[in-house]
Parts: C-alpha cells; structure tokens; sequence
C-alpha cells in the first residue's frame, strides 16, 4: 500500500512537469497561427437559384421603374444616331438645342444672363434615339451619367481657342447657338459668329455645358481655366425628359455649326 | 508516507490536473478553426441579372442569385464574413429612383457585415449617402477619410473588429482620393489622407494593440496604376506595409482571375483580391487557424484557384 502510493506520487509529479514542458514547447491555447489560406472567385450564375425573398422584395421596385421608363413622352420622326455625321450628328444636335432652350430662362431668372451658345461632348451621348415612341427609358440610355448644367463664361479670344479645339479635335461634339465658318482647305477658323454677330476678343459670352466639361473633361482646358462659372442644378437628363415631356414630336434639327467654306 | 499527506497531494495533482485538462486535449489534438471571407465590390446598383443577349456578361450577376450563393455558403460555414470594398450606388435606374435604399434594403438581406466608400456612394452628396443609411443594417469603415467636418463624424469609423470563435479580425477602410474624381460640392468638408500612410498605422494598431489575428483592408484604391506607378493603389499598398493579411480591393473594377499575392515590407505575403465589378462575381477567401504551435514557423500555406 505504502509503496504504491510512493509510485503514484512520483509518476504524478513527473506528469505535471511533463504537462508544463510539453504546453510551453508545443501549445498556447490562446494563440491561433493561420496556418492555410484558400482563395477564389465564385461567378454569379443562375446554377444555385436565386433567393425567392430578395426577388420577391425587388420586384416591386422593379415594376415601378419599369412602368415609369417604359412611359412614352414623345415620337421620334428618325433615328438619330450619334455616328452618322463629320461634324454634326442629328442626336448632338437634338441634345445641345435642348440644354439651350431649357437653360437658358433659369440662367436668365437667376443671374439676369442670357446663354449664348451650348457646347457639349460626343463621347457623353452613350445610345441612340431610335425611330417611334421616345421614352424616360430612352433618356436613361442616351444619358446615363449624373452630369449636370453649368454656365461657364469665356472672353471671345477664348471662344476662338475653342474653336480651334473643336476643328483640331475633329468629333461632331454637340453645339447650338453657333457658328464657326472654316477654310475647307486648310481648316483655319475663319470667323465665329454668335446670335449673328461675330464674335470679338474682349465680349464675355456665355456658355451652358456639363460639369465634367467645365471641370475640363475631353481635355476642354479652355473651360478648366474659366473662373466664371455658374451651377445651375439641373441633371442633364433631366433636361432630357423635361423636353421629351414638352414636346409630341422630336425635331430633327440638320443645320449646320461648323460650315466649312 | 501519512495518509492525509497522500490525500493533499492527489487532491492538488487532481487540480494540476483539471487546469491542464484544455491544454492535455489541446496537446494531444490541436484545434482548428476557419474563417470565411466572402467580398464584393464596385456593385453599382446591378440588382438585376444582365439579359441573356448581353454582349459582355450574358446572364451574370443579379442580386437575389448573389444571395442563393451566399446562402449556401453560410449552411456549410460556421464563420462567414460578408464585406463590400465600394461604390454601391450608381448605374442602374434603381439608384436614380430610390437613390440608394434598395441597395443598403438588399444587402442587409443578404446580412453584409460591412463596406467601405466608394467615390460613386457620394454621387448624391454625402448628404444623400447619410439619408439612406437608416436602411443599412452593416457598418461603413473609412480610415483615410476625414469627416470630422462632416455630417459623417462619429458615424464611420476607421475600423471594425469582429470576433468569430474566439478569432479577432480587424477589418480597416481607405477610400481614393476625391479631389478631381468627385465634385467638391458632393463631398464637401471630406479631407483624404494619404491612405498608404494611416494604412501602415492602422495595421500596426488592429495587429499589435488590439491584438488581431486577421487584419484585412477594404480598399477603394484601384488595383494598380500603370501611367503612375506611385499612385496609391492596392499593389503599393501592398509592398509598402505590413501586418495586413488581406486587402480586398475595388475601384479599378479589376477582374483579378484569382487573388494575388505580393511581399510586404517585412517579406510576408499579402494577399490581394477584387473581383471585378456591377455583382458579377463573388470573392471567397478561407483563412485556416491552429493552435498547434508547431505550425507557427512553418509560413503559409497559400492555395488560389
């Protein structure tokens, strides 16, 4: 019995010295090492389903928009296509015509100003209109971006920088309210004319464009460098519908901005 | 030997014993856990699926499929983290009507854990963004965006520290830079600070502070820029910090085919992903974590398909 209990004694502390060097050399039980990393990219397909409560809580908001969209507003006449056109297209046109009619009695309210002339860009008309009826869907397409109206004023030495812009560039960016004759030769820029007069270095004129133009977007640097500018908080688009809504048929506006001579 | 000595000393080995019993079981199988990451970016309000006769991503994407994915993930996997690197809002007319709430509604269906912004979160103002997050069940993380000036202050923070299973993990935002990306009077008194710097900070503190096993950066910087290599971006982020495991990024909408992996300041691996963009991937990264201390020298074992 004694003895036993002499063993028992000895093997128990053996045990605990076993256990103390055995935790400090092979575990800490509160230090995790990550030890594997796994990585992929799952593609979002149809193959697992969907979850029927998230569709179920989209589709009325779906239905919603869909409805508003698919509202018809106006008849387009044509299709007006963005790339049909050296200097001009019948869309750019469309759309600089819009900006102008419908800035020009908000700038006039608010700043006691009247608009110029409209300079947009071509890479900004992102679908055509097509042929029929024209809806707030059709405006969505044509312009997706959340670009809004700015006035920006420019001396007319600068209206002549961007002139030359405009015929270096050569993109049938949108224009209205202007006239830019050039020699068909050389494509020197031979007189600017504005409301019919011709432009003179030290008149302000003003101008409505986007936000991302007046901040120099296309590389429009003449507008980068204006210090007059005027946000009128007035989404493009918007523009779009208003006009759309205004009108039952679209225009088709063919007159030329830049005439070569 | 006396009896009652003999009954002390079992009763006290008894006790060494019981106190032991963890580490016994621990020793003689060391414990396992996994952390699943599961991460999105630059989702631009594609709740919808793209119709089968789209040129680019046929049949890709859509929200209530992304959930069905997600779903079943989460009935294979204990611990599952669910994170956005930016830009939610903008690019469908479902941000145009609802200006973001069906977005922030969805996600937290979905039961995301949390985002970081992106520049397009603030395309109706920061005024707009803090409307909608009332709808937002997750938190927003922003280290390197200031809005003390803000209507944000206090509402995002820098950081988020979860715990699974014992498991920290620290997950920390950085956002572009806004100035000629953003109009100013979208972001107003928002300040940037240069995110590689608050980034090598913030490692530092969520690893050796707060004591994280798993650091992770949602990014909004771009992946990489060619025409300036200096720009801030996931790969120098990458190779000029340390302590971070994970940087999920967006921005660039870069469809990486699998994560990367670069060598930090210290020689270690980071691992980058970001999963292109508009929901039409889903990113998963399993980090596998023991206790078994002879792991610990061994490095990574860094598996990508």
């Amino acid at each position: 019995m004694m003895v036993n209990v002499k063993k028992n004694t000895i093997s128990f502390r053996f045990f605990v010295i076993l256990l103390t060097f055995s935790c400090f050399f092979s575990c800490k039980t509160n230090e995790y090492t990550n030890y594997k990393i796994e990585g992929k990219k799952i593609g979002i397909t149809a193959e697992k389903g969907e979850n029927s409560q998230i569709e179920n809580y989209i589709a009325p908001f779906r239905a919603n928009i869909t409805k508003d969209l698919d509202n018809v507003l106006a008849f387009s006449p044509e299709t007006l296509d963005k790339s049909k056109g050296k200097w001009q297209t019948s869309i750019g046109n469309l759309l600089a015509q819009v900006v102008l009619d419908l800035g020009t009695p908000i700038f006039e309210k608010r700043e006691k100003k009247q608009i110029d002339f409209c300079l947009l860009n071509h890479g900004g008309i992102r679908a055509i209109i097509p042929q029929g009826n024209v809806t707030t869907r059709t405006a969505f397409e044509v312009m997706p971006f959340e670009n809004s109206l700015i006035i920006v004023g420019l001396k007319g030495n600068k209206v002549k920088e961007m002139a030359n812009y405009l015929i270096t560039e050569k993109k049938p960016h949108p224009l209205s309210g202007i006239k830019i004759f050039v020699n068909k030769d050389n494509l020197n820029v031979n007189r600017i004319e504005i409301n019919g007069k011709t432009v003179k270095d030290d008149v302000m004129y003003y101008i409505a464009t986007s936000d991302y133009l007046s901040n120099g977007g296309d590389n429009m640097t003449f507008f980068k460098e204006s210090e007059i500018k005027y946000d009128m908080d007035y989404k493009l688009r918007n523009m779009l519908i208003d006009y759309f809504k205004k009108v039952d048929s679209i225009p088709i506006i063919t007159d030329e901005k830049i005439i070569l001579e | 030997m006396k009896r009652r000595d003999f009954i002390q000393k079992t009763a006290a080995s008894s006790t060494l014993l019981g106190l032991s019993n963890f580490s016994l079981n621990t020793i003689l199988s060391p414990e396992s856990k996994k952390i699943t990451i599961l991460h999105t970016n630059d989702v631009h309000s594609h709740i919808d699926p793209f119709p089968a006769d789209h040129p680019r991503n046929p049949n890709m994407g859509g929200a209530a499929r992304r959930a069905a994915i997600i779903e079943n993930i989460r009935k294979e996997e204990e611990n599952v983290l669910l994170l956005d690197a930016g830009d939610i809002f903008q690019g469908t007319p479902y941000f145009n009507y609802y200006g973001g709430e069906l977005e922030f509604k969805l996600m937290s269906m979905m039961q995301y854990d949390l985002a970081t912004m992106g520049n397009h979160d603030f395309d109706n103002g920061i005024d707009g963004f803090y409307s909608q997050l009332p709808h937002a069940k997750f938190d927003f993380v922003s280290a390197n965006y200031d809005f003390k000036n803000t209507i944000l202050d206090t509402i995002i923070k820098p950081y988020k520290i979860f715990k699974k299973e014992g498991i920290k993990i620290g997950v920390f935002g950085l956002g572009v830079e806004l100035d000629g990306l953003v109009d100013k009077k979208l972001y107003k008194e928002t300040i940037y600070n240069n995110p590689v710097e608050v980034a090598q900070d913030m490692a530092r503190i969520l690893k050796e502070e707060k004591k994280c096993d798993l650091v992770i950066c949602l990014s909004h910087l771009g992946f990489k820029y060619k025409d300036d290599l200096e720009k801030p971006s996931d790969i120098n982020l990458a190779r000029k910090t340390k302590n971070i495991d994970l940087i999920i990024g967006g921005h660039s909408h870069t469809f990486l085919d699998k994560p990367v992996i670069e060598k930090n300041s210290d020689g270690k691996e980071v691992l980058i992903n970001q999963v292109g963009c508009f929901g039409i991937n889903l990113g998963r990264i399993d980090f596998y974590f023991s206790n078994d201390n002879t792991l610990k020298n061994k490095g990574k074992n860094i598996v990508v398909i």
